[in-house]
């Protein structure tokens, strides 16, 4: 059944948003394109490493660079368990950020995947102490019902590997995710282009999270603003409700047709 | 298990012999291949490899940036002391060269902390000579206690610790280490060190390892180039930074290929190693460890640094001073001469210069 296409909010933590692209900050040439890619997406949600925020000095603080229209949802990349997650979350709020913290607890260097056990004592934690958390993810069914019962806000499963590019690898687990789980389902890491995110957003997903594919893209604000629309078209995709696939060409003049006259 | 018996499988290997049946076919298949064996590594350090080196460095700068960002981290190192014990003939620290022995009392740690934070960094390499009486674990944790107030990001370049030793410093705040095996050829490093506790080889070997199990956050390894044949040295410190990326995951490896630079021991380097060697080895690394990083110190000249930039480069270091007290106070002799003296707020115009974001602070725990 179509949904309502009118009014569509997306709720996380009690923010109301109509963009349902995030953004991440970590590996432009120069923070001074942030605003302007912010603007060409649209997006409302700005991810900013808390190992990269130095208030101390203006001239290179990240933070400086986020439109006060964004909410900036601080992540704990670098954190290698649960503790270390924790007191880089605590570090953010004291910093001022705010109380929305991602969650990122990395412990291979190789791959950079996430580690899901240490994930879950973090997201506790946190999610006790009032943070509004939204949990990076490796795809797995029965880690997103533990994270949803420790209080995150949301669960964000990784497409691909971040930083690669490859797109939606993980297709099959996320659509399990966004069936049987009860939060919002943000698509984190691997996004490579536009027509991915799009077909994240088809399958129900609640926003999806790019960097690396507009960072590192030849024209970052051309990007960016390819992604804004590729989301919102993939999200007015799923709510239109897309046709059946068939398996076999449907007819325009059938077979059986003469039964009904 | 330890990495002298992961070395220790290519002791006999005829690195010539290897190099004489790679094709030109054979590197092409390896700089496109997603992910490399010791062995393609080793292809890509071979003579014939330097043929396609523009095919290597458009692979490297891609994988780079992908891995990176356009970002480069800058730090700089600061010297506590440089009193050693050891003989090193390559090394201008030498017990027996007549410098200036100099260890800053902690009024001067503040002093040079303050004068290198005003410029925005917030990342510090400490280093002392190798001198465990003038520069005990004790004093280095009371130095790091005061750089805290300063720094984000502690790492430290000193003589080779125990475990213990090193879960304490990290415990104090010291997040990264970095030890250089100066060569991994056995039979030279006994002859280029000839007296002090440096002689043992397998105790410094293992010293990256020893910091993994204490849980620093980054370890930093290399050879010190000039030394030994470098296609070997650079081949083994690949398998030595694979080693301990496979046996530590959650340790972020990186190497640093620093070359024989000037210094008042007047050692000259047994090897010479060209820029497009060094470009090579960086190049060949990046291809086999796309996660590693990969340090470029002012031991090279700024021109260097400049065109190496877009060729894997994940840290420089910035606004140098290899003399005790050189950053607060007036030089004194340094333990070799920088190549690239430029301060920070020119490293960083620099970079933007050319489409990369300086990074002063890349890590915080406390």
């Amino acid at each position: 059944m179509a949904k309502n296409l009118a009014g569509d909010i997306l709720t996380v933590g009690g923010k109301a948003l109509t963009s349902r692209l995030f953004l991440g900050t970590g590996k432009f040439a120069n923070n001074r394109l942030i605003p302007e890619v912010v603007s060409a997406s649209g997006s409302q949600v700005i991810t900013v490493a808390v190992r990269r925020i130095d208030p101390e000095y203006k001239e290179e603080n990240i933070v400086d660079y986020i439109p006060d229209t964004c909410i900036v949802m601080p992540n704990t990349s670098g954190a290698r368990n649960a503790e270390e997650a924790v007191r880089i979350a605590r570090l953010a709020r004291a910093a001022g950020c705010g109380n929305w913290i991602k969650i990122e607890v990395i412990s291979d260097n190789r791959y950079l995947l996430p580690d899901n056990i240490e994930t879950i004592k973090a997201t506790e934690i946190l999610a006790a102490e009032g943070f509004v958390v939204l949990p990076y993810m490796s795809p797995d069914l029965m880690a997103a019902k533990r994270l949803a019962a420790a209080g995150a806000a949301a669960v964000m499963p990784l497409g691909a590997p971040i930083g690669t590019n490859r797109g939606l690898k993980t297709k099959e687990m996320v659509k399990i995710l966004i069936e049987e789980v009860s939060l919002p389902v943000i698509v984190d890491a691997g996004i490579g282009r536009p027509s991915e995110a799009a077909e994240a957003m088809e399958m129900g997903a609640a926003a999806v999270l790019v960097n690396t594919a507009v960072a590192t893209a030849y024209n970052p604000v051309a990007m960016a603003a390819a992604f804004g629309l590729a989301v919102a078209a993939g999200r007015k995709a799923y709510l239109a409700g897309p046709g059946a696939v068939q398996g076999y060409a449907a007819a325009s003049s059938p077979l059986t047709g003469f039964l009904h006259e | 298990m330890s990495v002298y018996d992961e070395l220790l499988k290519y002791r006999d290997l005829d690195f010539a012999a290897v190099f004489e049946q790679v094709t030109d076919d054979d590197i092409q298949r390896v700089i496109s291949k997603d992910r490399l064996t010791v062995f393609d590594y080793l292809t890509l350090l071979s003579p014939k490899a330097e043929r396609q080196l523009e095919a290597m460095a458009q692979q490297a700068h891609r994988l780079t940036v992908q891995q990176f960002g356009h970002t480069i981290l800058l730090y700089t190192p600061l010297y506590l002391a440089n009193y050693c014990v050891n003989q090193c003939v390559y090394c201008g620290f030498h017990a027996h060269n007549a410098i200036e022995r100099k260890k800053l009392t902690l009024d001067q740690v503040r002093a040079e902390a303050a004068a290198i934070a005003a410029t925005g960094l917030k990342h510090i390499l400490i280093l002392t000579g190798e001198s465990r009486h003038h520069s005990s674990v004790g004093y280095i944790k009371d130095c790091v206690r005061i750089l805290k107030d300063y720094f984000t990001s502690i790492s430290i370049e000193i003589y080779p610790l125990s475990t213990d030793e090193y879960s304490e410093l990290a415990a104090a705040g010291v997040d990264g280490m970095t030890i250089y095996q100066e060569t991994y050829h056995e039979a030279n490093y006994a002859e280029l060190h000839p007296a002090g506790p440096k002689r043992d080889y397998r105790y410094r070997l293992d010293a990256p390892e020893r910091a993994c199990q204490a849980a620093m956050r980054a370890v930093n390894i290399g050879a010190l180039l000039g030394l030994s044949d470098w296609r070997q040295e650079a081949f083994l410190t690949g398998v030595h930074a694979d080693y301990l990326q496979r046996n530590y995951l959650d340790v972020e490896i990186s190497m640093s290929p620093p070359r024989m630079r000037p210094h008042v021991g007047g050692f000259p380097p047994r090897v010479i190693v060209s820029d497009k060697n060094l470009v090579q080895y960086v190049l060949a690394f990046r291809l086999f460890m796309p996660r590693g990083g990969i340090t470029l110190s002012t031991r090279e000249s700024a021109a260097l640094r400049n065109n190496m930039l877009k060729l894997g480069i994940t840290k420089m270091s910035a606004g140098s001073c290899t003399a005790v007290g050189g950053h607060s106070e007036e030089a004194a002799v340094g333990q070799f001469e920088i190549s690239d003296e430029r301060s920070v707020a020119e490293m960083a115009a620099m970079l933007y210069a050319r489409n990369y974001q300086p990074v002063y602070k890349d890590w915080q725990l406390w």
